[in-house]
């Protein structure tokens, strides 16, 4: 019966919810159940941990550690319920954050309670380390995902130096843990070395690739944390964080294959230099824009059998979500068959646009991956581009020396008509120019997304 | 090469635990469609979240009078805090919008 009670019980229960829960993560009809499971062991793990540990505390402890859970409740809870669904990027990078400066701070008390012992030294300096460049990164891959730092920043050579930068700083490492050294100022050079290394890592990577960057930096953090778990023999850690780190990292890996590009080639950032490069260039596409007034388009929709919209994060930055909606069962409603292609990589996180266009009570079923929608093009009447840009760009297919050349995308262009909604010409994210906006076939409907559907859907309205 | 396998027969359970989670890891995020890529990675963030348990360590063996290591264990339980509540009330957000309509 004591056996039940024990922490090691506890914490195998808890280690168990987290698998299950990240596999019922893994389908849709179980999802929620899953994340609330994981929630639960998390839950009874962080309570085992405080009321059954052996050794004497003085209350003043316990008091500290109940308010400092407090606090973060109230503010983690307040801060999750209120933001708007466009922004939960940042905020799933500003939270990995949090746990990445938990590990690195756990490092800092403990390093010099270790002194001496070799082993429990390289794990604290490994989980500081990278706890740190976790946090540091997560901080810029947020302000980069709110806006605050757009542009990628690229020096000459940049990557030779920060390569070098992070040898020297794993060196250093390397050194602490052999030399045995006991000195603090080492420990704390050691930390803001990686810190900066963190900014120096994520600042030249551009923002249409951070999903792929907070995905890395989440399986850092759990990586951080079962460096944790190692040094306290503590298996609840352990499992948790290997799991998340083994789990992200394949996560990571998903997301580079659905771009098409390796994942040296996010991190050293071969795209931002080539899009530089492309972008001074001046644009090489000659052609004429056909533009097209809101009545216009309305009397192609109007006069349509097959509507086929593809979002893209402009349509998240106007929030026009909720009038898309709208344009859809108006559409609907004249009998027009209407259906969302979704691009793996659209918006700032794979699958972004699904949860966005799901808050509006999008039919699940009208929402298609790009390799179901694909073949469909053919037989659309108008496809109308809302805020996407470089998921739809044909050079993925025929220009070898464009950067996103074999990104798989959405064959627009085999529609009837395409209707591109941008507010101007200027190139998406990957700052590369496209050509679908020259094609015969496309007129563009320029404007702020939320006022040109608005436009839009009063005048089919009046039809 | 001694110390390299007295390493490994001194932490066996822990590298075994190590190896297995990591196939773990691989297997249970095998074919996820990619709608749920976002609240899977924003669950996972959560999970990583288990560091709070070291800060909470970190605090209970401290010293009633090291007042260094108790602020900076109070930091790192309220910054895991945040990474726990925070991670889980979102990815349940974005799940909530995922309920199929009929």
């Amino acid at each position: 019966m004591e056996y039940i009670f024990s922490l090691e019980f506890i914490y195998l229960i808890a280690s168990v919810t987290y698998i299950l829960g990240l596999k019922m993560l893994g389908h849709p009809e179980t999802a929620r159940k899953g994340n609330l499971i994981a929630a639960a062991g998390m839950t009874l793990a962080i309570i085992g941990t405080i009321f059954l540990y052996q050794g004497e505390v003085a209350s003043i402890i316990y008091i500290l550690i109940g308010i400092a859970i407090l606090i973060g409740t109230v503010i983690g809870w307040m801060v999750a319920k209120k933001v708007g669904m466009t922004k939960m990027p940042e905020l799933v990078s500003l939270f990995n954050g949090m746990g990445g400066a938990s590990a690195a701070l756990i490092g800092l008390i403990e390093f010099h309670h270790y002194i001496g012992d070799q082993l429990s030294i390289l794990t604290i300096i490994a989980g500081m380390i990278i706890g740190s460049i976790s946090f540091s990164g997560s901080m810029i891959a947020w302000a980069k995902l709110n806006g605050t730092m757009n542009k990628p920043i690229r020096l000459p050579k940049y990557n030779m130096l920060n390569n070098v930068f992070l040898i020297a700083i794993l060196g250093f490492g390397v050194y602490m843990v052999i030399s045995g050294s006991s000195s603090v100022l080492f420990l704390y050079l050691l930390f803001f070395a990686a810190l900066a290394y963190g900014v120096l890592f994520v600042l030249p990577i551009g923002g249409a690739d951070m999903p792929v960057v907070i995905s890395l930096l989440n399986s850092f953090t759990g990586l951080a944390a079962a460096f944790g778990g190692f040094l306290y023999g503590n298996m609840v850690m352990l499992t948790g964080g290997i799991l998340v780190g083994s789990a992200g990292t394949i996560l990571t890996l998903a997301m580079c294959k659905a771009m098409n590009r390796p994942l040296s080639n996010v991190i050293f950032g071969a795209f931002g230099e080539g899009s530089a490069a492309v972008a001074s260039e001046g644009s090489k596409i000659q052609g004429n824009i056909k533009e097209a007034s809101p009545s216009d388009v309305a009397i192609l929709m109007n006069y349509s059998n097959k509507v086929i919209i593809v979002p893209g994060y402009g349509l998240a930055v106007a929030q026009a979500q909720h009038i898309i909606h709208e344009l859809e069962q108006l559409l609907e409603s004249k009998g027009i068959d209407v259906k969302y292609a979704i691009h793996p990589v659209a918006g700032r996180m794979p699958g972004h646009m699904n949860v966005l266009l799901a808050e509006t009570n999008v039919d699940y079923d009208k929402l298609v991956e790009m390799e179901d929608v694909n073949p469909e093009f053919k037989s659309t009447d108008v496809v109308f581009v809302v805020g996407a840009n470089d998921v739809v760009n044909p050079a993925a297919h025929n220009d070898p020396s464009s950067p996103i050349y074999g990104m798989p995308i959405l064959d627009v262009e085999n529609a009837k008509h395409i209707i591109v909604n941008k507010r101007s010409m200027k190139p998406g994210y990957a700052g590369i120019e496209n050509e679908l906006f020259y094609n015969q076939k496309t007129s563009m409907l320029f404007g702020d997304a939320k006022a040109a559907l608005t436009k839009l859907v009063s005048e089919l309205k009046n039809m | 090469m001694t110390e390299f396998i007295d390493f490994i027969s001194n932490n066996l359970q822990m590298i075994y635990i190590v190896i297995l989670m990591i196939f773990v890891g691989v297997e249970i995020i095998g074919h996820v469609p990619a709608v749920l890529h976002t609240p899977l990675m924003s669950g996972a963030n959560a999970i990583h979240g288990v560091v709070i348990i070291g800060a909470i360590l970190v605090m209970l063996g401290a010293e009633q009078d090291n007042i260094l290591a108790l602020s900076l264990g109070f930091v790192a339980v309220l910054l895991g805090t945040l990474n726990v509540v925070g991670g889980f009330v979102v990815t349940d957000r974005m799940l909530e919008m995922f309920k199929k309509k009929k």
